[in-house]
This record gives structure tokens, sequence and C-alpha cells, in this order.
């Protein structure tokens, strides 16, 4: 406070509110307060941490959906499911997906927002066309993808075609299936990563380059590997573990283009989940499956937390 | 940094960015372009951007007729409508409380709103199902619409938004009178106008695209919403009329499409929204 004018006037100032209006007023704040959150806080409780603690719970149960009578069974359902050669190449391609994926998108989000910047001619169009994925329904898009990789009549087996290389199976492939659906998965997530990197860099202070250049600093690699790389470091690792977080829940693709296979070989870890959970009905196992799902989010979540929290301060 | 100086630079970032833009646009052209062609010119040994002999009228007619192309855009509106009004209703009048309103349980209530921001979507999805099927509102409009009604994400945003509010606008609306549900909807929500927006465009484009959980509660076709219909549209073609099929992906595309081709900057904060949840 610089004056005391700027503070308001000092309770003692007020000798009309005795300390008993004071607590009838504080009262009836925080019982607006309390009314206020009332819906929210049910809500929540119901539909979020109930359910979460529901998982933890019913994971070490044989729950059918439909049986009549349930069983603590500890920790069978994890041991059944690191004894499943099924679970264990979900997990496996799991890994493989984000594996790919995180590099892939994250790289080349950065390498078309430099580009972008480096310019001035074209930008509000580049940025609209690498983002147009992001916003367009993935399902749709899936299904149009699957038309695109088409064995007979599919633009890419006829492009290959035609500059004279062998078309390919792309989707009934066993060794091709998880890259071709991390290759679209690349598609979907690298205008997302261009934008937050685009935000990066044009916060960059102007007169770091100056500087840089008047220090005798001549190559735009150089001027990118002393000052655009290190300024943009906190947003890289932002951007790697966001896009984490999403591809490690990858489905829609899955669910439409392979179901899994051929031969378990595009098995990811949620749709592994959904067929035990939602096909199958094997509720306590799938919870097992949901509970390994929620230790990666979580571990992700909180590298991102603690590199968040020394960004902005929340209180 | 030097193509405003070295115009060999300048023609590179076009090239490099031009190619880049080929391969995202390809599966929209694509799509386009199927959707334009009759059978005969789809199912070509060589690639054919623009047909010989239109098909588009026999194509989206029989996108729109074969499938109820209009019901599962009308149905996909409703959800996202119902969500977003919902999740406003819910979170604003928490989001005040928590920014500006002294209570003791506020501390608590707000490591709770964090502690639910860590919850993803799809790890709560077997409870619900269950408890779905037990209270028996499994394949409704109400199964896609209750688990979405509280958004922590929500609450979290506009709490930080209130923050910036200045104190003195409310206790001035208190001196005149106005109740707190009041200042909720009449002083804070109008101030909240640009953060609300932002939240309404990433609210919008997540359930309008959402296709895991209407998966697993909805089987009646009547009630499916865009992905759910285009999907199962082309289930029931079985991959073999490709024109009306691609004719039905860019209509249920070209809402959020088009939306976001008019306000391009709006749209990409919105979205970009989604990197802090």
């Amino acid at each position: 406070m610089l004056e005391p004018a700027l503070a308001g006037p000092a309770p003692a100032a007020r000798p009309a509110a005795s300390a008993r209006t004071v607590r009838w007023a504080q009262m009836r704040q925080s019982a607006t307060a309390y009314a206020l959150c009332t819906p929210a806080v049910a809500l929540m409780v119901t539909l979020l941490i109930g359910p979460i603690l529901a998982v933890v719970a019913l994971s070490v149960t044989d729950y059918q959906l439909g049986a009549q009578t349930m069983a603590f069974i500890g920790l069978d359902n994890y041991a059944d499911m690191f004894a499943d050669r099924v679970f264990r190449t979900s997990l496996i391609n799991t890994l493989l997906y984000v594996g790919t994926v995180v590099p892939g998108s994250v790289a080349l989000g950065l390498g078309i927002a430099l580009l972008i910047e480096a310019g001035d001619s074209g930008k509000a169009f580049y940025r609209a066309v690498y983002f147009l994925p992001v916003m367009a329904t993935l399902i749709a898009m899936a299904i149009v993808w699957e038309f695109m990789l088409h064995p007979q009549f599919g633009l890419a087996n006829l492009a290959l075609k035609a500059i004279g290389l062998t078309p390919q199976n792309w989707l009934t492939d066993g060794d091709l299936a998880l890259w071709v659906l991390a290759v679209i998965g690349i598609w979907q997530a690298v205008g997302f990563n261009m934008v937050l990197f685009l935000a990066g860099i044009v916060s960059i202070p102007r007169f770091l380059y100056d500087a840089a250049e008047m220090d005798g600093v001549p190559s735009a690699w150089e001027r990118f590997r002393l000052v655009t790389w290190p300024m943009l470091g906190p947003v890289m690792l932002f951007v790697v573990v966001i896009t984490s977080i999403r591809s490690c829940q990858v489905f829609d693709t899955v669910h439409v283009l392979t179901k899994g296979g051929p031969n378990k070989a595009t098995e990811v870890l949620l749709y592994t989940m959904y067929a035990e959970g939602f096909e199958f009905f094997r509720s306590g196992y799938a919870a097992a499956i949901t509970v390994v799902f929620l230790g990666f989010v979580l571990a992700l979540t909180l590298v991102k937390i603690r590199f968040l929290d020394r960004q902005v301060h929340y209180q | 940094m030097n193509a405003r100086r070295n115009p060999g630079f300048a023609v590179l970032r076009h090239v490099l960015l031009l190619a880049g833009a080929a391969f995202m646009l390809a599966p929209f052209a694509w799509m386009i372009s199927t959707s334009l062609k009759p059978p005969g010119e789809i199912f070509l040994d060589h690639i054919r951007w623009w047909p010989n002999d239109l098909h588009v009228v026999e194509n989206y007619t029989a996108a729109f007729t074969r499938a109820p192309l209009l019901r599962f855009m009308l149905n996909g509106v409703i959800v996202t409508a119902t969500i977003f009004a919902l999740q406003v209703a819910v979170a604003l009048p928490c989001a005040y409380a928590l920014a500006k309103l002294r209570f003791r349980a506020r501390p608590v209530l707000f490591g709770a709103v964090l502690f639910c921001l860590l919850i993803p979507p799809h790890a709560i999805s077997v409870p619900l199902f269950l408890l779905f099927h037990q209270i028996g509102i499994l394949n409704s409009y109400a199964a896609m619409v209750v688990p979405f009604t509280i958004s922590v994400f929500g609450i979290f945003l506009m709490r930080q938004f209130f923050l910036t509010v200045p104190d003195d606008l409310i206790d001035a609306a208190r001196m005149d009178g106005i109740s707190e549900m009041g200042i909720v909807w009449r002083v804070m929500l109008p101030t909240a106008i640009p953060a609300l927006t932002a939240f309404g465009i990433f609210s919008v484009v997540a359930h309008w695209n959402d296709y895991f959980w209407p998966l697993i509660v909805i089987n009646s076709e009547h009630l499916l919403t865009p992905p759910l219909g285009v999907a199962a549209f082309r289930n029931q073609e079985a991959g073999t009329d490709f024109g009306p099929l691609m004719a039905a992906a860019t209509v249920i595309i070209a809402p959020l499409v088009i939306a976001f081709l008019m306000v391009q900057r709006r749209f990409i904060e919105g979205i970009a929204l989604t990197g802090m949840k």
C-alpha cells in the first residue's frame, strides 16, 4: 500500500460497523460461498473423485458386469496382466507409438514454427494449414486416411506406383501398421506443437539477436544455437510432456483403422482397456489396466506441474 | 532468421513450407476430390484430382439420405451445447467463490480442483459406465452429457481470470444491492467473455470430436454423434461406396473447419488451452 488513502479507511474509522455486524457479514459471505460451490463439489465427488477411487478398488476384484457376486482377489488382476502376452504387446506398442510421435511431432512442430517466423510472407496461411488437422474431427479424418491407404485405389499407393515404387499394404502389414498410425498421429499433433512453439519464439526478446549479431555471430545456425534454442528450453519441455500425455491416449485411429490388428501389431493400452472393459465386460481386469495407464499419465502430468509451478504461481 | 535479407533462403523457406503444407492438406484434398467423383473415377489405377464427370449432387444426397446425417449433426449440437451450458452454470459460481469470497474450506476445495485436473477422462470410464448402468441412463443424451457437466479445468481457468477482476467492482455491485448470484451472472460473467470464449471453443471442439465416451455409452442410431455416425456409415457401407462416405466426412468436419477459418486466432488460443490441462 502506497498511501493510507488508497488502502481504504481503516476499520477503526468506521464506527458504525460494530464487531458483530462484521462477523455476521463474514458468516453470510461464507454461507454464500458454500452455496455457490455446492453443485460443483457434488459433481466433482460423484463424477471424478468417486470414480477414480473406484477404479483402484475395482482393480483388486474379479467383478464382471452383470455378475451377481464380486470377490476381493488382491493383486491377481495385475499378475494376470503382466503374464498376458497381449498386455505386454500393448504396453510395448504404446511406448513405441509415443516414442515415435513425440520426437516426430515436436521436431517438425519446431522446424515449421522456425520457418514460419523466419520470414514475413504467408505466415497466416501456413499457420492455418498446419493447424487444420488439429481441428478436424479425427474419426472422420481416420476414415479418409483409410481410403488414402487403400491398397488398390488409395492416394498413397497410386503415388508410389507413379514414381515406380512397390505399393504397400499399409494397414494390414504387421510390420507397417503401427508406424502408419504413428504418422497419422504426427500429422494430427504437429500443428498443435507448432502453435506452442510460435508463441515461444515470438516471446524471445529481439535484442538478444541484435546483441548476438553485434558480438559477431554471423551464421543463422549459430544464432539459433546460442539464442533461440536456450530461450525455448522451457517451452520445449512443456511441449514434450503434453505431447507424451496426448499420444499415450491414442485410441480413435486404432479403433477405426486396425482394431489392434493385424495380429496385435497395433494393440495399445487404451484399446486393450476398452476391449476388456466394454466388449468383454471384465470390469475388474479393465480397471487394473486403467491403473497402469493412469500411472503413466500421472507421472507425466507431475513433470508438467513441476515445470508449470516454476513458471506461473497459482495463488 | 534471414529470409528478410537473403532471397535464396526466402525461396527455400517457401519450398519447405509448401511441401509440408501439401502433406498436411493431402487428406483433405483427397476427401473432397473423392466426394465429387462417380464410382467409375474413384476406382482408377492412377491419380486423378478433378473428375471428368462431376458427381457432387449424387454423392452428397446419398450421404444425407442413406445415413441420417442431419440427425447426427443435430445430436452433436445438442450434446456440445448442453455440455457447455452446464459446465458454465456449474463452474462460474464456484470459480467466483474460489477467487473472491472468503471461507474456511477454500484451500481444501482449490486443492481438490487441482487434484481433479490430474484425472484423465479415460481413466474413470469403467466406474462411470457401471454407475450409469446401475441407474439405467446408458444409451441416452444424459449418458453423453452428465460426465462432462463438471469441468475442473473450467473452474481453474475462470478462477484465474476472476482473480484479475478488481474487488471494487464487486463492492460497488454489493452497495447497489445486487445479490451474490446476481454478481456472478451480471458482473463477473460480462468481464469474463474473452476467457469464456476461449474455454467455449476448447469445450465445443473437444466434445464435437469426442469418440471414446459416446462409443461406450451409445448404441441406438438416433443418438449417434457425428464421429460415431460417420464411423457407423462406413461400417454399413463396408468400404465400397467411397463417394458418399467422403461426402459424409466432409459434411461432418465442415462446421468446425469453417468456424476455424473465419476466426483463426480465437480458435488457436482456445485449443492451445488444452496444453494447460
